[in-house]
């Protein structure tokens, strides 16, 4: 039997599995979900901000578009570190596309204006 | 002087679910005004996801949870303005605000909703001893710092209190390159969301430390060191429990209080628990008129709270205005055992169709029953799993059951 908090969304459910997979204690079907992928290849979101070259932010925020594999999260940092954006760019707008070849894009979560 | 129907000040989650609610409602003069350059209010440095489940069903950033709530006032082309400030709210409504185009401006309403959010308890508020150097800051400062300013503020971080910013921000810390040495907790809980602890601290093997608090600061000019030690249960420091830490920058996260300073000048009568005004079901305060929502409330730990409420605040305002808010059948929401406070703390049945009382239970609770009663006779008793101060809770009751008022109480006690 294995314990755990789910951490999908603020709720955050304590889950318990046995030995055949099954899991009690969530609220919604997603927390089976994260159970299971939790004790076979634990992912994460991951958050941060973009340099901005020319535009009405001085920070660009960005994520993850899925949850990356947590052993992964220093290296995906690092490639957003190395970025630098200009506005204009929309909400959403691809700023790495399929970084370090996980099949995940790192977006923009604001409005870039022009200056 | 401009007259408005409705005048909103802050344009936070709370305050742009108030505008697009009132003007659904029938309200179309409508004004608000926000003193950042921005809509969204605290949501713009949040740039973490976890937002919006309730709302949109799906997992939002920050950013992106604002975007979403400003475009559907943008839609509806209701009025507002950007880079005021509101420094002065009249009796008779009159609202004076300030801004580099404009200068001083007046404009008069007929109803006004302040959703000014909440600011966070300084160093000041809760008296740690010692030198007062640089790098001891508020952690929701040091989250503007870095997400809109992109300056980190240290390198050996130490932060005071669990509340979800301080959770939040060793994450971030620590992603920037930061050492995160540990969080201290007075209490023997967390005050942060489960789900925090074990993403921004577990996920990064930052050492949480329940009862035990910073005892000192020291250095000169700037933040050198700092000694945790261990409080009993009665929250007295444990002699010999003490332990030096090398740090520059202390984080404060020891909670977060409603602003209202406008309104507290006219003497809006203030809760002693939650620190912002005293409501009833429609989110009016005791001056008729004068409505609030979201963190300037009572502080929220999740936006979409804030919006459904600032959506209830709209609606009813708009009752206001229009003349259709009964108030002559109000009886009073009391907490019993177990419950540090409710909100609302009274209700006029005519004006609802179910009563949604939120509540803060005083203690984590395992097994426990949530049991609401009128007079002395028991209206509802729901069962939970688990409670935890945290994490506000809401007990919903149909107007069915609420017929021959004398007052109500919630009371959650062990299962
Ligand atoms: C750091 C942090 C992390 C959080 N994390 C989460 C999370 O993961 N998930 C989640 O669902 N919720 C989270 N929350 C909670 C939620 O986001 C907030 O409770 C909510 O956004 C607050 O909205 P509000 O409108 O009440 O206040 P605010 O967003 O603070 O808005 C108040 C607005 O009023 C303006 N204002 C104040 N005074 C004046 C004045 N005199 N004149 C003009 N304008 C004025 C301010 O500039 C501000 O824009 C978090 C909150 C914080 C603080
Ligand atoms: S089980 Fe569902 S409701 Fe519970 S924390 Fe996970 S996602 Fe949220």
């Amino acid at each position: 039997m294995d314990k755990m908090i789910c951490i999908v969304c603020p709720r955050g459910c304590h889950l318990e599995i046995d030995e055949n997979n099954n899991v009690t204690g969530n609220f919604c079907p997603r927390g089976v979900k994260y159970a299971i992928n939790e004790l076979s290849h634990p992912e994460r979101m991951i958050t941060s901000t973009v340099k901005v070259l020319s535009g009405d932010l001085k920070r660009l925020s960005v994520a993850t578009s899925k949850p990356i594999p947590k052993e992964k999260i220093f290296d995906v940092m690092n490639e957003i570190k190395k970025v630098e954006v200009r506005g204009p760019l929309p909400i959403n707008s691809v700023i790495i596309e399929n970084v370090l070849g996980l099949n995940v894009d790192i977006i923009s979560t604001r409005v870039l204006k022009e200056k | 002087m401009t007259n408005y129907d409705l005048i909103i000040i802050g344009g936070g989650s709370g305050g742009i679910a108030a505008a697009v609610s009132a003007y659904d409602n029938g309200i179309s003069s409508i004004l608000l005004i926000e003193k950042e350059a921005y809509l969204g209010g605290i949501l713009l440095q949040c740039i973490h996801n976890g937002f919006g489940l309730h709302t949109y069903k799906e997992e939002l950033t920050g950013p992106e949870y604002a975007n979403r709530a400003s475009s559907e006032l943008l839609k509806r082309k209701i009025n507002y303005k950007l880079n005021s400030m509101v420094i002065d709210i009249t009796p008779d409504f009159v609202v004076t605000y300030t801004n580099k185009e404009e200068g001083y401006q007046q404009v008069k309403a007929k109803a006004i909703i302040c959703a000014t959010g909440c600011s966070e308890r300084s160093r000041g508020a809760i008296a740690i001893p010692g030198d007062r150097p640089q790098g001891v800051m508020s952690a929701g400062q040091a989250q503007k710092y870095l997400n809109i300013e992109g300056y980190m503020v240290g390198k050996k971080v130490f932060i005071l209190g669990s509340g979800d910013i301080g959770l939040i921000m060793a994450r971030r810390m620590v992603l920037e390159g930061a050492e995160v040495l540990g969080v201290a907790e007075i209490m023997p809980y967390s005050n942060g969301l489960n789900r925090n602890i074990v993403q921004c601290l577990n996920d990064y093997n930052i050492p949480l430390y329940l009862s035990h608090t910073v005892k000192e600061i020291k250095g000169q000019g700037k933040l050198e060191k700092i000694v945790i030690c261990k409080v009993d249960d009665k929250l007295q420091y444990i002699d010999g429990t003490e332990q030096e830490i090398s740090v520059d920058t202390l984080l404060l996260s020891v909670g977060l209080i409603p602003s209202n300073p406008l309104i507290e000048n006219l003497g809006v009568e203030i809760h002693p628990r939650t620190k912002g005004p005293i409501v009833d079901e429609s989110y009016q305060t005791s001056i008729p008129g004068i409505f609030s929502c979201g963190n300037s409330l009572h502080v929220h730990d999740l936006v979409d709270f804030v919006s459904l409420e600032g959506k209830k605040a709209g609606f009813f305002a708009a009752k206001y205005i229009k003349n259709e808010l009964c108030t002559n059948q109000k009886v009073d929401i009391k907490n019993g055992v177990g419950v540090s406070y409710v909100l609302p703390t009274q209700v006029d049945i005519q004006n609802i169709d179910e009563l949604q009382i939120n509540f803060r239970c005083v203690k984590p609770f395992k097994t426990c029953y949530i049991i609401v009663k009128n007079g002395d006779k028991v209206i509802k008793t729901i069962k939970k799993p688990y409670l935890v101060p945290s994490e506000m809770e809401k007990v919903v009751i149909k107007k069915d059951l609420l017929q021959n008022l004398d007052y109500l109480t919630v009371e959650v006690v062990d299962g």
